[in-house]
C-alpha cells in the first residue's frame, strides 16, 4: 500500500510537471489567463485526478463517476492541462484556449468540454453544486464524491457560506472542498483587501472537518484526501497553504501573475525552469 | 369558481413525485407558501428544506440536475430572482441544466405585505436568459399540466405562481403545450394577449366590448418564452391591432415580448396593461390592482384607443 502510494505520489508529480508546461502554453499562446492561480492549484488537482478522482476519459458522463468543480473557474487552464493529460482532451487544444473555435473557453463550460461538469466563471458558486450531486449520490445510494476547488478570495463571496450551512447540515460526508489558499487576488494580497481571519477557525465553526496543508507537499495532500473520504461524520475542507504561480520562479508569489500572459522570452525561461 | 395556483402547484407536485423517482423538490423555508409541503410530507427523503438561502438553493438544484435528478426550485419569486438570477444565469441557463425555477408569490399577491413582497419583474429577468422557457399558467386547472409540461421538458424553465385564489377558466380537457398559446376567445377587431390573472379580466373587458359591437380575440399566452409567433401573427392579420396585458411590470414582459416581436415583423398599434414603471403597495390584491392599473376597465380603454389607431 506504501508502496502504491509512493508510486502514485511520484505519477502525479510527472503529471503536475505537464500540467505547469501547457498552463504556461496556454496562457502565452492566448494572451490571457491566470496562470498564478493555476500554478498554485496544479500540485492537488494532479494528486487529485491520478489518485482520487473515478473518472472515465472515454465515458466523460458516466453516471457512477465522481464530481470536481473549479468553483474558481478562472483557474481553468490547470483544468484542461489535466483533462489532456488524463485523456479527455487532445493536447493539440492548448492552442484553442479563450479562441472562437474549440472547446477550450477562457471560463468552464459544460456544454463543450468533456471532463468539465459544470459551467463556471462567476465566483461563489461551485459548493452548492457539489453539494447538489452529493445530495443526489446519497438519494441514490452511491458512493460518489464530490470535489470542489474554491479560491480564497472567493471565500468573499456570501453564497460559499450558505453552502457551507447546507453541507454542514445535511452531514455530506461526501463532499471535499479544497482552498487554494494562495494569499494574493486580483487587487493585492487577501490581507490588504479583506482578510479572512482564522479561516480553519470559520470553517470549523461551520461544522466541518478541517485539514491545513501545504499544498505543494505530496504527502501531505494525498494523505489529506485519503483522511477526507475516511472521515464519515460530515463534509471535509482541505485548507492548502500554496504559493501563486508556483514553479515559475518569476511568477511564485507575485500578485501581477493573477492575470497575465508571459512573453516569449518569460515562457522559454518559465519552460526551462520546469525542465 | 376559484383555485389558488399554489394549492394546485402543490398537488400536482405530489403526483408527478409518485411518478417520476427523479424528481425532487428544493425549498427556501417557505414550504408552507409555497404548498411544497404537501411534497414533503409524500416524498421527505426527496425534500430539502435549505432555509433562507436563494442563491444556495438555485445552485444545489443545479447539483442535483448534473447528478440526473430533476430538481423543482421554490421561493418567492422576488427573493429568487433577485438574490439567486446570478446563479440562475450561470449554473442554470449558461450550464443549459434541467431545473426548473418555480417562483412564488408572484404580481400582487402577496397584498397587504407591501412593495417589497411583489414581484412584478420576474418575467423581464428570466425572459432576459439564453435558454430559458418562461411560463405563467391561466389559472390552477393549467398550472397542473403547466407542471406536469414542465417535468417532462428538459431544460432550464421558470414557472411564476401566484398565492390567491383566481378564475378558473380552463377545462380539464383543454390542450396544454409549452410555446402553444390558446385561443380563448374569438374576435376580429382586437387582439388581447394576457397571461395569468389577466386572461379572466380580458374575458370580462371583451364583454363590455361586445356591448359596443367590438370583437375582441383573447390569446391565453401562458408560455411567455417561447414566444408562439405563429398564433399572434395569425390573429393581427385578422385585428390588426393588439393590446397585452399581465400582473407584471410593462418593462420586459410579455407586452414587451409581443412588441419586439410585431414591431420588427408587423407593426401595428399596441397597447401594454401592466403595472406602471413603479413599486407596488400595502394593500388587498384588489386594491393594489386598481392602483397598478390592471383592470378590465384599463384593458377596455387600451383596446378602443388601439383600434382608434388603426
Amino acid at each position: 500500500m506504501v508502496h502504491n502510494k509512493q508510486q502514485e505520489i511520484m505519477k502525479s508529480k510527472e503529471l503536475a510537471k505537464n500540467m505547469r508546461k501547457n498552463i504556461l502554453l496556454m496562457t502565452h499562446r492566448a494572451g490571457g489567463g491566470h496562470p498564478g492561480g493555476c500554478l498554485s492549484a496544479t500540485d492537488i488537482i494532479a494528486v487529485l485526478y491520478k489518485c482520487f478522482l473515478r473518472v472515465d476519459p472515454n465515458n466523460p458522463s458516466w453516471v457512477g463517476r465522481d464530481y470536481f468543480f473549479l468553483s474558481k473557474g478562472h483557474a481553468v487552464p490547470a483544468q484542461y492541462a489535466v483533462l489532456m493529460e488524463m485523456g479527455f482532451l487532445a493536447k493539440e487544444e492548448i492552442k484553442d484556449f479563450r479562441e472562437i473555435e474549440g472547446r477550450l473557453p477562457a471560463y468552464p463550460s459544460c456544454e463543450i468540454t468533456p471532463g468539465i461538469d459544470m459551467a463556471s466563471g462567476s465566483l461563489g458558486q461551485g459548493l452548492s453544486i457539489a453539494n447538489g450531486t452529493a445530495l443526489a449520490a446519497r438519494l441514490n445510494n452511491s458512493d460518489q464524491r464530490a470535489y470542489v476547488m474554491l479560491g480564497d478570495g472567493e471565500l468573499h463571496e456570501g453564497q460559499v457560506w450558505e453552502a457551507m450551512m447546507t453541507a454542514a447540515h445535511f452531514k455530506l460526508n461526501n463532499v471535499c472542498a479544497i482552498v487554494d489558499y494562495n494569499k494574493l487576488q486580483l487587487d493585492g494580497s487577501i490581507d490588504e483587501v479583506k482578510t479572512l481571519g482564522d479561516l480553519n477557525a470559520k470553517w470549523a465553526s461551520f461544522g466541518w472537518k478541517t485539514i491545513e496543508i501545504d499544498g505543494h507537499d505530496y504527502e501531505q495532500i494525498y494523505n489529506s484526501f485519503a483522511e477526507a473520504k475516511g472521515f464519515k461524520e460530515g463534509p471535509t475542507v482541505i485548507i492548502a497553504h500554496t504559493v501563486k504561480g508556483k514553479g515559475v520562479s518569476f511568477m511564485e508569489d507575485e500578485v501581477g501573475w493573477h492575470c497575465a500572459s508571459p512573453t516569449d522570452e518569460q515562457l522559454e525561461i518559465a519552460l526551462k525552469e520546469l525542465s | 369558481m376559484k383555485i389558488a395556483p399554489r394549492d394546485a402547484y402543490g398537488q400536482a407536485l405530489v403526483e408527478l413525485g409518485r411518478e417520476n423517482q427523479n424528481i425532487v423538490v428544493l425549498d427556501a423555508d417557505v414550504a408552507k407558501a409555497s404548498m411544497t409541503i404537501l411534497f414533503k410530507e409524500a416524498f421527505p427523503d426527496r425534500f430539502f428544506d435549505l432555509g433562507i438561502a436563494e442563491s444556495d438553493i438555485v445552485g444545489t438544484g443545479a447539483g442535483f440536475a448534473v447528478a440526473g435528478k430533476i430538481p423543482f426550485v421554490n421561493a418567492y419569486a422576488n427573493f429568487l430572482l433577485g438574490n439567486g438570477w446570478d446563479q440562475i444565469r450561470i449554473s442554470v441557463c449558461y450550464a443549459n441544466k434541467n431545473v426548473k425555477i418555480i417562483g412564488h408569490n408572484i404580481g400582487a399577491s402577496s397584498g397587504k405585505d407591501g412593495p417589497t413582497h411583489l414581484p412584478l419583474e420576474d418575467i423581464a429577468l428570466t425572459r432576459a436568459l439564453p435558454g430559458m422557457t418562461v411560463i405563467e399558467a391561466v389559472d390552477g386547472v393549467e398550472v397542473k399540466k403547466a407542471v406536469r409540461a414542465l417535468a417532462n421538458h428538459i431544460g432550464p424553465a421558470y414557472l411564476r405562481v401566484g398565492r390567491l385564489p383566481i378564475p378558473v377558466i380552463t377545462k380539464e380537457e383543454d390542450p396544454f403545450e409549452i410555446g402553444k398559446a390558446n385561443i380563448i376567445r374569438e374576435g376580429k377587431d382586437v387582439t388581447i394577449i394576457a397571461c395569468g390573472v389577466m386572461v379572466s379580466k380580458a374575458l370580462k373587458a371583451a364583454e363590455n366590448l361586445a356591448e359596443r359591437g367590438i370583437e375582441a380575440e383573447i390569446i391565453n399566452m401562458h408560455t411567455i418564452k417561447p414566444l408562439d409567433t405563429t398564433t399572434i401573427l395569425k390573429s393581427v392579420a385578422k385585428t390588426g391591432a393588439v393590446v397585452t396585458a399581465e400582473e407584471h411590470t410593462v418593462i420586459g414582459g410579455l407586452g414587451g415580448a409581443v412588441a419586439e416581436f410585431l414591431s420588427c415583423t408587423k407593426p401595428v398599434p399596441i397597447r401594454i396593461v401592466g403595472s406602471p414603471d413603479r413599486f407596488g403597495v400595502c394593500g388587498s390584491y384588489e386594491e393594489i390592482h386598481e392602483v397598478l392599473g390592471l383592470t378590465p376597465e384599463n384593458i377596455v380603454e387600451s383596446s378602443t384607443t388601439v383600434l382608434s389607431l388603426k
